[in-house]
């Protein structure tokens, strides 16, 4: 599992996350929230290597990142980060990058790979659309198709940073129910998420996080009731039930006060 | 030209077959034409007696062995050279308006050509090395700009205006300085094969084979680093060894045509993106399409340059901004509704 230890992180010469210690549970979805500004994106791209923090130590399963070659650690961790370039390619050549890290020198596609690719398009329900270009997609399509490249990577460990935002409702959902799925076979899943309410309702466990530090991180339970969120995010919250399920409704903290 | 595009961008592998068979032809024709006809014009059965060593003795062996072979040879690996760095630089900085000679690498071998046979005209048989490592510095200088800053397209750009600029006064102060010794600054800026010879190319042309070797070994890892940089170290990629490894290729590319071809400007800019509108993004096919594109383009405008005012001859670099100018605003046009030139 990855861990982070005394982690201090951020970019150039700015601390943004500040001696931060976590480790993030096997088979568990866990959803990193926060006020902008407040770390979340650095803390999830320094527990996936994509930054190099300025002190502490990250690993994975006990094994240093430093002491990790870049493909045998992309055999286990795979990322979807905030900003992409949309390339001008099939949507299949896309998906197919995702087997970049068991590629041999040659570089030569297997057959295998080919079928881990449309079963990974199948699952996200774009297998028909293979031919298409990327650039051609919506957005919400768009990012069905690079969680199917994430899928191809075939890793125990995904991290996503954003994954439904610019989405409209019906494909969050469709994101969020990926995920679900994902867990389901056995996946760990750590990702940013804006909404809480939904960050709630579909995580198994909540990293609260504010000015750079961890404030609470425990199940997805327990930060809810805690009230913390209420005063991070200066906001109150309203926890309903809908259909025996939990729900959770924030209004501003100023129009409860009036 | 739409059913064109259509018809090559599919998936179809036998199409391209089709497309490399088509160019390849393209490209024999050109340097056909181009060993035939010029300020004297030959027969193609002339031309065959002296291929086949059947004529060796004649001013048309002559003509054709010491002037049009190598003439024809240095255009076709020239606009090839130059058409590839072009694709790998855009790749590499990911920015559609990097060429060769808009981020200054260009000028790079340019001031350091002109510095050996300025300075050092003994030393004049190593000008290859020299262009390259000109090529070489003020292209890792402007990734050096890019990577510093993160900068956006625009700046990098900018900067390599702005390198070539002060480049180019470089060239132009030793110009100015050894006059007698720079009789041919004029045309080497221009850019042309006029004074071309095959030993004087030799060296260049090995170089431009094995840059363009590894440059096809590289495509699918260029198609993932278009990717993006996160998503590609994501995918286990050393983003940063790969830049610069295709950087050196770029340059050697680069750097060996200029150092025969002078500066050639915009073929490294133009036909990777004609290129990319016959065959799409995929760097595996578009480096040897770029190639062929540029060997045809380039051999097809030196032999304007001769037989348009023969038996005057103007510069390549002319015919070449005549015909390319118009034909990359017809390209930007049909791109219009693609965002990739944001």
């Amino acid at each position: 599992m990855i861990k982070l230890e005394n982690i201090c992180s951020g970019y150039g010469q700015e601390i943004k996350v500040e001696n931060v210690t976590v480790s993030f549970q096997a088979n568990q979805i866990t959803t990193i929230i926060g006020p902008n500004g407040c770390g979340k994106t650095t803390l999830l791209k320094t527990a996936c290597r994509l930054l190099r923090p300025f002190s502490g130590t990250v690993t994975l399963d006990g094994q240093n990142f430093t002491d990790i070659p870049p493909k045998e650690f992309a055999r286990q961790v795979s990322v979807l980060p905030q900003g992409r370039n949309v390339p001008n390619i099939t949507i299949e050549n896309l998906v197919t990058h995702g087997r970049f890290p068991y590629l041999g020198f040659a570089r030569k596609i297997k057959k295998e790979d080919k079928e881990i690719v449309l079963n990974a398009l199948e699952m996200v329900g774009m297998a028909d659309k293979r031919n298409n270009n990327v650039m051609e997609l919506s957005g919400g399509e768009r990012q069905k198709v690079y969680i199917a490249m994430l899928i191809a990577q075939n890793t125990k460990i995904l991290f996503l940073d954003e994954p439904t935002t610019y989405l409209d409702l019906n494909h969050q959902f469709e994101v969020l129910e990926m995920m679900k799925k994902l867990r389901g076979q056995g996946k760990t899943i750590i990702m940013v998420l804006h909404d809480i309410g939904q960050a709630l309702t579909y995580s198994q466990r909540i990293c609260l996080m504010d000015h750079g530090k961890i404030l609470m991180d425990d199940e997805a339970n327990k930060v809810g009731e805690s009230g913390l969120i209420d005063q991070v995010f200066q906001v109150h919250s309203q926890v309903m039930e809908i259909a025996g399920k939990k729900v959770y409704y924030f209004m501003p903290s100023a129009s409860i006060s009036k | 030209m739409n059913t064109l595009r259509k018809f090559c961008t599919r998936n179809f592998s036998q199409n391209k077959i089709v497309l490399f068979a088509v160019l390849a032809v393209m490209l024999v024709l050109a340097c056909a034409l181009s060993i035939c006809y010029g300020s004297v014009s030959f027969s193609f059965s002339e031309i065959g007696d002296v291929l086949f060593g059947r004529d060796k003795t004649s001013s048309v062996y002559k003509i054709v062995t010491f002037v049009r072979l190598p003439r024809t040879f240095a255009a076709v690996f020239a606009g090839a050279a130059l058409a590839v760095s072009g694709v790998i630089l855009q790749v590499v900085l990911n920015n559609p308006l990097a060429g060769p000679s808009t981020i200054g690498i260009n000028s790079g071998a340019g001031l350091l050509v002109m510095m050996v046979t300025t300075l050092f005209p003994a030393m004049v048989q190593w000008t290859p090395f020299a262009a390259f490592l000109g090529a070489l510095l003020a292209s890792l200088f402007i990734y050096g700009i890019a990577a510093c800053t993160g900068a956006s397209r625009v700046t990098i750009v900018l900067a390599g205006v702005a390198v070539s600029s002060f480049l180019s006064a470089g060239i132009d102060t030793l110009v100015t300085l050894f006059p007698d010794v720079a009789v041919g600054a004029n045309s080497f800026m221009v850019g042309g094969f006029s004074n071309v010879t095959m030993d004087g190319v030799r060296l260049a042309l090995l170089c431009i084979v094995a840059a363009f070797g590894l440059a096809l070994l590289f495509g699918h890892d260029m198609n993932v680093l278009l990717l993006g940089d996160e998503t590609a170290r994501s995918l286990g990629m050393r983003v940063g060894v790969y830049r610069f490894a295709l950087i050196v290729i770029s340059s050697i590319l680069a750097g060996s045509a200029v150092s025969f071809a002078g500066l050639l400007g915009f073929v490294g800019l133009i036909i990777p993106h004609g290129a990319r509108f016959l065959v799409g993004e995929d760097n595996r096919c578009l480096i040897p399409t770029s190639a062929l594109c540029g060997g045809i383009f380039t051999v097809s405008c030196d032999l304007l340059a001769r037989v348009l005012f023969a038996p005057y001859e103007i510069p390549v670099g002319i015919i070449m901004s005549f015909l390319g100018g118009p034909y990359f605003i017809y390209l930007l046009l049909q791109r219009k509704r693609s965002k990739i030139y944001d």
